[in-house]
């Protein structure tokens, strides 16, 4: 049986994306944006193999040192290596960044399409969508952790519940605006099956949003697991992440305000290209957006 | 219009019975027993068993939620497992400071946002337009808790032009109260002006280019009236819509401005229920918290008219 022809298929857009039109002029901030969050993302893999202190050694002789030759950004109220453990904190919460990102748009793309496509399953889940719109994401996400555990697993889930909405909302969006096209109709005549057409001829053109929508998730779960740590119910304590630095160093601020303002760097630099990326990816992908803003 | 409002308002009702759903299916179906918390670490088996009892656990959960409804609808929001005392008595103690918060808050971000938006847009690609982008991103970017601790060192303890932390009651000591209350509605402010600023800027970006601003222009308006008056008022309906949804980040950052700045407000309020798993108190302060969002955005969408007398209903 043949398929109907496609405008445009997932990998295209994929693809698209990275071979730069000519039209488009990089500029200078996409670049800086990508050579920063690549070294974050390096320095967090690859801190294993140089930091120069286990980051949860202990050390009581060492409480609460200023910035030093042997330690870089000092020392937390625990006399471990600030240094160590900021690069290393990274690890976990880029984890739970890509994660939630990963999961939530995963999730939203398959409530999303059913939700376009079926308008008796639609009036529901949009109801549902717009009730779970409805609640504060912080209160949300902190009830989850603190009610199920605070291990990195229920912070992801915490983080994606609130963001799920927002992703059927817009795969939802661009499916009714497909369904209408030619080639769905021409397909549903042709007797292709109900997943074929979900899957062949709507999923592809929920993509380029959806690269763009999961990069901001990216962006706001990293902020959002600070957050949740610094109020308590984020990951476990014992595993050092940006936010439980940062929660741990609060009391001691005045003493050392780099425990607070070295992570909160480390984090906003990282937070800060992955929304710069964002921005650019949209621009590519979605040039009628860039005429619009710009 | 009446009939608009009418429907919209009945358009709540489904809403909020499905945030009640969800916030009672939450909280019972993780782990964790209300009952073990308020009888403590030494209790029995059999006053478990009483506590569960006398708490309506052991009922099927439809019923379970069906009785926490009805209690709801007569206006009893239950009685706090930690303290014993009445929640809405709690809440009617701990919410002024949070809505003078608030309040200060939105005045300051629109005061702050809708001219950064309205000047870069209209000097589009300039430095102040790239100024006001910067600041927005940035806004986006650092946390609010980290916002707030920067603040604290620079005018609390650096200038020492304002306390560092706490919270006084404008009826008694107003001049303390502004003290202590622009640093968190500072904080707070970051990113909701961050939000608006972006939102103003773009809509007043496509008006800009509309027909009728050439004419205003070419017949002399002077270009405060062309802007403020011809370009913002028909910018104005994403504005409102921007606030309005942003009102959802407002209410996150409250929780967390409370904390940095040791506000006695409904947002610690929450976080501590929160911690010590104060489930009656949870249910009823995300209820409270969503309804607060659904309601401003309500008389938000029904205002549109009001501003925009092209849109009927």
């Amino acid at each position: 049986m043949a398929d109907v022809q496609q405008p445009t298929s997932g990998m295209q857009v994929v693809l698209g994306a990275l071979s730069l039109p000519k039209k488009w002029r990089l500029g200078i901030g996409p670049i800086i944006a990508v050579i920063v969050l690549l070294a974050i993302v390096m320095a967090a893999v690859f801190a294993p193999l140089y930091v120069p202190y286990d980051p949860s050694q202990m050390s009581s002789t060492n409480r609460l040192q200023p910035s030093s030759a042997e330690h870089l950004f000092g020392t937390d109220p625990y006399g471990r290596d600030l240094f160590s453990r900021v690069v290393t904190g990274g690890q976990v919460s880029l984890l739970i960044g890509i994660g939630s990102a990963i999961v939530s748009v995963l999730v939203g793309l398959a409530i999303g399409l059913v939700s376009g496509f079926f308008r008796i399953a639609d009036a529901i889940i949009m109801r549902v969508m717009d009730s779970l719109m409805a609640i504060p994401a912080i209160l949300l996400a902190i009830a989850l952790v603190a009610l199920s555990g605070p291990s990195i697993t229920s912070v992801i889930i915490a983080i994606t519940i609130p963001e799920v909405p927002r992703v059927v909302r817009l795969v939802r969006s661009v499916v009714l605006g497909a369904r209408e096209e030619p080639y769905v109709e021409a397909a549903i005549a042709l007797g292709s099956s109900m997943p074929r057409i979900l899957w062949q001829h709507l999923m592809p053109n929920t993509l380029s949003p959806l690269i763009v929508q999961g990069t901001y998730i990216c962006a706001s779960a990293i902020l959002t697991e600070a957050i949740l740590s610094f109020l308590g119910a984020g990951v476990s304590t014992e595993i050092p992440t940006w936010g439980n630095i940062m929660a741990e160093g609060r009391t001691y601020f005045q003493v050392n305000p780099g425990l607070i303002f070295w992570p909160g760097l480390m984090l906003s630099l990282c937070i800060l290209s992955i929304n710069l990326l964002g921005d650019t990816a949209r621009d590519i992908l979605d040039p009628r957006l860039k005429k619009r803003e710009a | 219009m009446f009939g608009y409002i009418i429907r919209r308002i009945l358009g709540v009702i489904p809403v909020m019975a499905i945030v009640a759903l969800v916030v009672f299916l939450l909280l019972r179906l993780t782990p964790g027993d209300p009952a073990a918390i308020l009888a403590g670490d030494s209790a029995t088996a059999a006053q478990l068993e009483r506590i569960r009892e006398s708490l309506g656990l052991n009922d099927p959960l439809h019923l379970q939620f069906f009785n926490w409804i009805r209690q709801l609808l007569q206006g009893d929001l239950g009685t706090s497992l930690i303290s014993n005392t009445d929640v809405s008595q709690m809440i009617g103690r701990r919410i002024n400071p949070t809505i003078n918060l608030a309040v200060m808050t939105i005045i300051i971000s629109v005061l702050m946002a809708v001219p950064m938006g309205v000047i870069a847009a209209w000097r589009h690609r300039s430095w102040i337009d790239y100024g006001v982008m910067t600041f927005s991103v940035l806004g986006f970017s650092v946390p609010v808790f980290v916002i707030g601790y920067i603040f604290i060192q620079i005018f609390a303890i650096e200038l020492r032009w304002v306390p560092v932390q706490g919270y006084a009651h404008p009826t008694q000591d107003l001049m303390g109260f502004f003290q202590r209350a622009i640093l968190p509605s500072l904080t707070l402010a970051t990113i909701y002006v961050a939000l608006i600023a972006r939102m103003t800027r773009a809509s007043m970006l496509e008006v800009l280019g509309e027909d009728y601003i050439r004419t205003a222009r070419a017949k002399g308006v002077r270009e405060n009236v062309v802007l403020f008056r011809h370009a913002l008022r028909n910018a104005a309906v994403p504005i409102m819509t921007i606030i309005g949804t942003g009102f959802a980040l407002l209410i996150s950052g409250v929780v967390v401005t409370e904390s940095v700045f040791n506000i006695p407000g409904i947002g610690r309020l929450t976080v501590d229920a929160i911690l010590a798993r104060d489930y009656p108190v949870i249910q009823a302060m995300i209820l409270l918290t969503a309804g607060i969002y659904v309601l401003v955005n309500l008389l938000i969408d029904i205002s549109y008219s009001l501003i925009d007398p092209r849109i009927r209903y």
